[in-house]
């Protein structure tokens, strides 16, 4: 979208920090898992020194080696894959509906007069309500537990991005009708770039949605899965298989928003957002 | 040439932002609108540039109605309003696209050039400074060779110093290819630098109050004692404009007219 001018301009210097960047770079992560991994540690004391017994909060070398056993049978790699997979087709159908209806009553007010009430009203029911029409009108499979979740995606992309149409500086579009750009044009030139960084944030809020309603839809009878290992964990009374699903669930989680802010990033270099003022660039 | 011709402008709101404003602007002239706060100059300018439609009245350059941006008009803003993520080598060839791209840039280095910004060329907009961001935005707009340029009080934002400087500068680049500009200001010094006629506006409607010819040669000492008494001239209509005993000055001054103390 970009038109590129080439020019012989001197290379801009980095701006450089202090200290050396690298070490910089890799302090800050480690900084912040500082704080769960001594509280982890702390746990596994108090349950190695015969304080508690931890049957109930069963300490973090159990809830490893139940990690490692559901690794080594294979088991784990399926339950993730059947996980992942229902969040990425409810992910991408949420987005792929979200970004459609959103794009076009932001960009129509006539759509957004017909459309957006009614979206607004649907939105008002709490999404789980959902789940019992879901398993009578699409079974109790695939089908339903993927329509669940990409209703869970559907409504932060679709809010996200109707509201930041609606909000581009008006400043911005006379440039773009001061150089007579056609409707497509305009759209392509000004009102994406523009809406870019909202949209970037609506995906992410989607996405923990996503991974907040594939626990739900696995709750509703399922036989692999993350959730599944959860259910069974407590049917079973397995307080150590719940709490490892729970930490690959935090796991996969935040990798799959990261690697989503990784893919963006390139495209949103321009910004002069707060976070790189504080030198989190 | 641009004629004005009776060009109102009556806001949904009902606010009568401009009334029968009609003038005549010859090519290569520069013009300065200059009024109190709200007196209808920046509706006269989106008007001329075609961003609004006026309620009566036409606007026509070349004989050619004005009712959209026009490709010959070009306009300035009292901010940049540079795309943030465009660099600024790519805001200032943002209305070049339909140029094959060596021509593009070859332009576009120039303008750079000719701003003084050549080693901007791949920043954000972000990283300049408020001067600089505004030389940006000129060169945008003359990067594209208007015939008329519009400005609406582009230098405002700035300090006394860099508004100086861009007004020079502003100066040379007019120098280089005559374009007509119709600037719209609050400050009576730059007015007589850089006008050949100042049009003075007064409000409650928007309306034309008293135009004041400068026949001073450029480039103009700001120190002279001649350029002090136009200072003075503007600034005195400014006042009566101001004052709603004064009924509306009708005289219209020739080109080399005296002055009219
Ligand atoms: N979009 C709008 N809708 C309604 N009224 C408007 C609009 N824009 C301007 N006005 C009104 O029209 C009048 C003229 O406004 P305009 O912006 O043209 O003034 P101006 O001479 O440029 O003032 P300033 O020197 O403060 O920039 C004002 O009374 C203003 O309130
Ligand atoms: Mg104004």
């Amino acid at each position: 979208m970009t038109m590129t001018v080439e020019l012989q301009a001197p290379a801009v210097a980095t701006p450089q920090t202090a200290r050396a960047p690298w070490l910089t770079r890799l302090a800050r992560p480690l900084l912040g898992l500082l704080l769960p991994l001594s509280l982890a540690l702390a746990w596994e004391l108090l349950v190695w020194a015969g304080w508690s017994n931890g049957r109930l909060v069963p300490p973090p070398s159990k809830v490893f080696t139940t990690i490692a056993d559901l690794a080594r049978s294979g088991e784990l790699t399926r339950h993730i894959v059947t996980t992942l997979s229902r969040v990425g087709i409810g992910f991408g159908l949420g987005v792929a509906a979200g970004t459609l209806l959103g794009g076009i009553c932001g960009y129509w007010r006539m759509a957004r007069r017909l459309v957006d009430p009614t979206i607004q009203a649907l939105r008002a029911i709490p999404s789980i309500a959902w789940v019992p029409l879901f398993i009578l009108w699409l079974g109790i499979f695939e089908t339903s537990k993927v329509a669940l979740i990409a209703v869970g995606v559907f409504f932060p992309v679709y809010l996200g991005l109707t509201g930041a149409i609606l909000s581009v500086d008006r400043k911005i579009v006379e440039v773009g009708r001061i150089f007579r750009l056609s409707g497509p044009a305009m759209i392509r030139r000004i009102l994406l770039p523009a809406v870019l960084p909202a949209y970037v944030v609506s995906l992410r809020v989607g996405l923990g949605l996503g991974w907040m309603f594939v626990v739900a839809a696995e709750f509703m009878g399922a036989s692999e899965g993350l959730g599944y290992l959860l259910i069974d964990g407590q049917q079973l009374g397995k307080p150590a298989q719940i709490v490892a699903a729970i930490v690959i669930f935090a796991i996969i989680g935040k990798a799959t928003d990261w690697l989503l802010e990784i893919a963006t990033a390139p495209l949103l270099r321009w910004q002069d957002s707060f976070a790189r003022q504080s030198g989190a660039a | 040439m641009l004629q004005l011709t009776s060009v109102t402008k009556v806001y949904p709101n009902g606010v009568h932002a401009l009334e029968r404003f009609s003038a005549e602007i010859q090519l290569g002239e520069i013009i300065a609108i200059i009024g109190g706060s709200g007196c209808g100059k920046s509706t006269l300018l989106r008007a001329v540039a075609g961003l609004d439609r006026a309620s009566a009245g036409t606007v026509t350059l070349d004989g050619e109605t004005i009712t959209a941006p026009h490709p010959k008009v070009g306009i300035i803003f009292q901010e940049p309003r540079l795309l943030p993520w465009l660099t600024v080598a790519d805001n200032i060839g943002f209305g070049l696209s339909e140029l094959p791209a060596a021509e593009r840039r070859e332009r576009v280095a120039r303008a750079l050039d000719r701003v003084g910004l050549a080693d901007k060329a791949k920043v954000w907009p972000r990283e300049l400074s408020g001067g600089q961001a505004q030389r940006v935005a000129i060169a945008r707009a003359l990067v594209a060779q208007p015939e008329v340029l519009l400005l609406d009080e582009p230098f405002s934002a700035l300090d006394a110093f860099t508004r100086k400087d861009l007004q020079d500068h502003l100066l040379d680049l007019w120098a280089d290819t005559r374009p007509t500009l119709v600037l719209v200001t609050h400050d009576v010094e730059e007015a007589v630098v850089l006008a050949d006629r100042v049009l003075v506006m007064r409000p409650h409607p928007g309306r034309l109050f008293e135009e004041i010819t400068i026949n001073l040669s450029r480039p103009r000492d700001r120190n002279a004692p001649l350029f002090d008494q136009f200072k003075r001239h503007v600034l005195t209509a400014l006042d009566r404009s101001l004052d709603r005993t004064v009924p509306d000055a009708q005289g219209r001054r020739e080109p080399g007219g005296g002055l009219w103390w």
